[in-house]
């Protein structure tokens, strides 16, 4: 299994997404491939299909499917958690049913 | 001790607003925001409740969004008439094109708080809660603030870190 996990450092939330995938795969004793990238510039975004950082693809597919095709950009990405809340980062639910 | 800075901006509400046109709130909260920032989002529905359970002690929240139009077209003045529209905004929503107020504020985030006394004093910069995520919240640091300032008193902190997006500058 291979993880990309890219990221814009001009947003606050890699580091917290990296920790919950981190837990995440403990928890299920996966031993992945997590590859990190750092996206620099808008050239590289859209290079990437990067809608935001954090955006997390295991095998190629990214982890909020819906979120996926927003236009490529330097940004904050958004998730829509379960609930109806928003969020810079995934929810551990659906890095566990990425990884499922 | 830092003053309000002077603003002369266009709101969601088709109006301009001064900071001389708050001349008669008690307290004045000016949030450095924007439209697509998640953190903002997570957040904005706090303001408004901070905005409506204050409104009748005087205080007035006002949200200016400066970010770069041309990098973040969800950020547009449009765009944020109809966030505002749809979300309901308890608070005034103004838009910075020059950048001005950001600069004058010394916004480095968003969402990121100032808030001024009735004299206009800075008292209070910073988040306007401890978390993120509401049900996690401790630490009520805007609350706090204005209820202090209201009473005359120092809010019990006069800085916090502000945790959201950069403010996106041109």
């Amino acid at each position: 299994m291979r993880i990309d996990f890219l990221y814009w450092s001009g947003c606050p939330s890699h580091p917290e997404a990296r920790e919950l995938l981190r837990e995440v795969l403990g928890a299920r004793g996966l031993d992945a491939e997590v590859v990190e990238r750092e996206v620099g510039s808008v050239e590289e975004a859209r290079e990437l299909s990067f809608p935001g950082s954090p955006t997390i693809r295991v095998d190629g597919r990214d982890v909020d499917p819906a979120g996926a095709s927003a236009r490529p950009a330097l940004t904050c990405r958004i998730y829509h958690l379960p609930d109806g809340q928003v969020s810079p980062v995934p929810s551990r639910e659906q890095l566990e049913e990425a990884l499922a | 001790m830092t003053e309000a800075p002077q603003f002369d901006l266009p709101g969601v509400d088709g109006q301009n607003h001064s900071l001389d046109s708050y001349g008669e709130a008690e307290a004045l909260v000016l949030v450095q925001s924007c439209n697509h920032c998640p953190y903002v989002q997570a957040w904005e529905s706090r303001l408004s409740a901070i905005a409506r359970d204050f409104a009748d002690r005087g205080v007035r929240v006002v949200a200016v969004n400066s970010n770069d139009v041309s990098s973040h077209p969800e950020d547009s003045f449009e765009e944020m008439q109809k966030r505002a529209s749809a979300e309901g905004f308890a608070f005034d929503y103004l838009y910075d094109e020059p950048q001005a107020v950001a600069r004058a504020l010394g916004a480095e985030r968003t969402p990121e708080v100032f808030v001024y006394d009735r004299d206009r004093q800075l008292v209070y910069h910073g988040a306007i809660d401890d978390s993120r995520e509401e049900d996690g919240v401790s630490q009520q640091y805007l609350r706090d603030a204005l209820a202090a300032v209201l009473s005359g008193q120092e809010p019990p902190l006069s800085e916090t870190p502000a945790v959201g997006c950069t403010v996106k500058w041109k």
